[in-house]
Parts: C-alpha cells; structure tokens; sequence
C-alpha cells in the first residue's frame, strides 16, 4: 500500500494542475462567443455534416492485431522474470506460445490484414 | 524513500511521537510537488525553446532569441500567452469528453514520474513492476487523443485522433517486446532493479550485453519516437495534410495541454531508455557520503536523458515525414518479427550464460565505439561538402 501511495498521489496532482490552469484561462480569456467560432472547422467552408460517421475499416483491422498481441505480451511478461526458475520446459512452452502467436502474424500478413492499399 | 523517512524521524525534526505514516505521507507529498512544479513542467516548456533553437541551427536559422538571455522565457512567454486566449468549446462537440481529453493526456505524462530513477534514492515509487507500469501509463495517451478526435465532431480531429491512435497501438507491440530482452536478462521489473543490474561502465550496460539487446534497444527507440508523435512519424498532427490533427478544435489552455505532454513525453522516453539499456544512474564509487553520490547519480542520468532528447531532436530536423503505408509496414512487417527473434534469441543467450558472458561485453563495445567513429566522419565530410557548396553557389 504504501509502495502504491505516491501514485495516487500523482493521480490527484495532474487533476489539480489541469483543473487550476483551465480555471485561470476561463477567468483571464475573453469570452466573445459567435456562431460562426463555435462552428466545426472545414477551412472556412459551411460543414458539410458532422464527423461521426464511418471511416476506413483498416483501423478496425490494427485494433484487432493489437488487441491480440498485447494481451500475449502480458502473458508473457511472468514468463520473462521466472525464465530462470522455469529452466528448459518453461523456456520450451514459451517457444510454442510465440510460434502460435507467430503462425497468427503469418495469416494476417497472409491475407492482407498488414498491408494499407 | 523509507530510508529519508526514517532519517527524518530520527532527527528529531518532527518532534517525538510522530507516527512513521504521516512523516511519509508528508515526504510523499513535498517529493512529488518538487517533482512535477519543478522538473515535469519547467522540463516541458524549457524542452519547447531548447527544440526551437536546436532546429534553427539545423536549419542556418536564428531561432526565438528575443524573451530574454538568449530567448530563455520564451516558453513561459508562450505559456502566457496561452492562458490568456479564449476557451472555446464547439457547438458540435460532445462537451464532456472534449473537456475530459486534455486531462487523460496530461495524466499519461505525469503517472510516469512516480517510478522515475532519478539516482538511488531519489524515486517516488520503487515499485516491483515498474517498467510494465510506465508502458501501461503511457499508453493512456491513446485514450486521450482519440478522445479528443472523437469528441471535437471534426473531420481533421477524426483522422488525426484515429490515425494516432492507430500509429500508437501499432508500436506499442515492437515497444512491449523489447523491453523483454533486458527482463530475460535480470528477472525484475523494478527500475531500480534494472539498473542495479548493470554497471557504470559502458560494456557493463545492457545496450553492449548481447546482440540482440542493441537491436532492442534501436527498435526500442524508433518505436518510442512514433509513439510519442514526433518527425519522422508525427502523421497525426501532420500541419500541411491535417491542420493541427486531434487538437484542431482546442484553444488556449487545453491546446497547450497536448503539447506540453508531447515535449514533456521526450523526456520519459529518454529514461525509459537510459534506464534499460544505458545503465540509468549508475557512477563509480567515488565517494562514501550518500549525498554527494546521490547527486553525481542525478547528474549522470540527466545527462544521459538529456542526450537522448537532444538526438530525438536532430533526427526531428533532419529527416523528413514518412506515409502511413510505410509507417504501418514498417511497425508490423520488420519490427515485430524483428522484436519475435530478438526475444528468442536473449531467452537462448541467457539459458547458455545464465550470468550474462563479459566477453561479449567488450566486443560489442568495441563495435560500438567503431560504427560510432564512422558516423561522425561521415557527420563531419558532409557538414564540410555543405559549407563548401553553399561557398560556390550561395544562392541554392
């Protein structure tokens, strides 16, 4: 708890410092609102409607890789500080562990997944 | 930390009686201020000018010299002059999050303080997985910028919030993997840990241990640099395609939020990397006083952060933006198979030579020091070639 005491405490202080900073700019910036200001900018043109809409499915693709990936990278991480204690069947399991994860890699370079045209 | 605390209540300062738990409240509290008021954001702001100036050099410019010595307050003059603009929120906008998104950034550079390895006893937080933890904060980012993509109901703000955060993701991987080679090698995640590990002199780093530490170690670095936004991957905010990316709609202070945390990120990339494979704080034993090492401990780091900084800099003003076809090439197709190997290759290294072999030590210095003197040869020939062209034909 008290190793973990210093973090909160770093929790608490960015809130502090972003919320007295964005009060000070609300109290000494001038506040003239306008119509066109507060409009979405598109380069001076009339918005041609808003932004949630759709957009490429390639960025759904690299979530979905790195969903994968990352989860496996904290499996592996006990893996990485036991590896001496674990000796040769550790080492060997994480060997098959990495080469499914490689055979995973091998299928979506296969199919396309990683290339962006 | 406990050992502070506990000379402090020995001394008497606190009167008799007090309880162990308040003193290190108190001590945690005073730490992480001088911490974060004095180094966190002056280092943002001061990295600003500093960034400025290095580029301007690059460039045969003269760069911001009018605020002061040399230009020195501009960052504070910016500051400012920041804090004085209008905040505005537009109508479109979901409110709360566009307001939300400022803080998430500002949190995922400020959390890594707490397990900085500023010498061997200045560190907030030694905590026992520590590394995982700084990747883990400093991925909140993502959540942040996409965040404020989203939230601004912006085309640029959405294809730079998604690209970043795309980008981000994608070297986490090639990032998170490279950190393993130097846990195979010591068995800890603390910081401390790691860098009780190695030794002050540089064949005793983790950067020299092995080959496949030293590749870690640049993909280690590239990665960081396309997580932090920078050239050559700044896509996300990328001035001439996207306007200002995810912080096109922010003004004033919450404009500002972003870039700070970006300059400020420089600096955690550097420890992240003096730490690992450079040895962090570590100096000779020189003296047996605790404080005068402390201090030559802080210097060390710092100068060995300070020239990572200094390098992100130079490669931001030399090379040029990369698309983002080969950004993603670049991280899944060499990177991570790259990192795979690298990993396997350390787990191998250490099942032969469990205590690390000292012989590879020197020779990879040696190597090191070799294709560090071609560099800068190469460095001096064309820096002579360029004053010699720009004699002739002055007007190029």
């Amino acid at each position: 708890m008290t190793t973990w005491f210093p973090v909160l405490v770093t929790f608490v202080f960015a809130a502090v410092v972003v919320g007295v900073m964005v009060s000070i700019n609300s109290i000494l910036g001038p506040k003239r609102p306008s119509a066109i200001k507060s409009e979405a900018f598109e380069c001076g043109n009339p918005s041609s409607g808003g932004a949630w809409g759709r957009f490429s499915v390639r960025f759904y693709l690299t979530a979905l890789l790195f969903l994968i990936f990352d989860v496996d990278l904290v499996f592996l991480y006990p893996w990485a500080v036991e590896i001496r204690k674990l000796g040769m069947f550790g080492f060997v399991e994480a060997v098959v562990f990495i080469a499914i994860l490689a055979v995973g890699l091998i299928y979506a370079w296969e199919r396309g997944a990683l290339d962006w045209d | 930390m406990r050992t502070l605390v506990q000379t402090l209540l020995a001394s008497g300062f606190f009167g008799r009686n007090t309880p162990y738990d308040l003193v290190a409240a108190i001590a945690v509290f005073v730490l992480s201020a001088a911490v974060f008021l004095g180094v966190a954001f002056p280092f943002a702001g001061i990295v600003s000018w500093v960034e400025r100036r290095v580029w301007a050099r690059i460039q045969s410019r003269v760069g911001p010299n009018r605020v002061g010595p040399n230009g020195f307050l501009q960052w504070l003059a910016d500051g400012v002059k920041h804090v004085c603009k209008e905040d505005i929120v537009p109508t479109d906008a979901d409110p709360v999050l566009f307001k939300m998104a400022p803080y998430l950034v500002v949190l995922a550079f400020v959390l890594p303080w707490a397990v900085m390895p500023f010498s061997s006893a200045l560190i907030l937080a030694d905590l026992n997985v520590g590394i995982l933890y700084m990747t883990a904060v400093t991925a909140i980012t993502v959540v942040g910028v996409l965040m404020a993509g989203w939230a601004s109901n912006d085309k640029w703000s959405l294809i730079g919030g998604i690209r970043s955060a795309a980008q981000i993701v994608s070297y986490e991987i090639p990032a998170g993997l490279s950190i393993f080679p130097v846990v195979l090698m010591t068995g800890t995640l603390s910081m401390q840990g790691i860098i009780r590990a190695q030794g002050w002199a540089p064949q005793h780093w983790f950067l020299f241990a092995n080959p496949f530490t030293f590749v870690a170690a640049n993909i280690l670095f590239i990665s960081a640099l396309a997580e932090g936004n920078r050239t050559p991957f700044d896509l996300p905010e990328a001035e001439s395609e996207l306007v200002a990316g995810f912080a096109t709609e922010y003004s004033g202070m919450r404009y500002l939020f972003f870039f700070m945390a970006e300059w400020g990120n420089l600096f955690i990339i550097g420890a992240i990397i003096a730490t690992l494979f450079l040895g962090g704080w570590q100096f000779p034993r020189v003296s047996n006083n605790p404080v005068v090492m402390n201090v030559l401990e802080l210097i060390t780091f710092n100068v060995k952060v300070l020239f990572l900084v200094f390098v992100s800099m130079w490669v931001r003003g030399t090379l040029p933006r990369v698309r983002i076809d080969q950004l993603m090439t670049l991280c899944w197709k060499y990177f991570v198979p790259i990192a795979f190997a690298n990993m396997i290759g350390t787990a191998i290294w250490v099942a032969i030579w469990p205590e690390g072999n000292p012989v590879a030590g020197y020779i990879m210095f040696a190597a090191g020091i070799v294709v560090a003197i071609v560099f800068i040869r190469r460095v001096v020939f064309y820096a002579k070639r360029s004053q010699m062209e720009l004699y002739y034909y002055p007007t190029i």
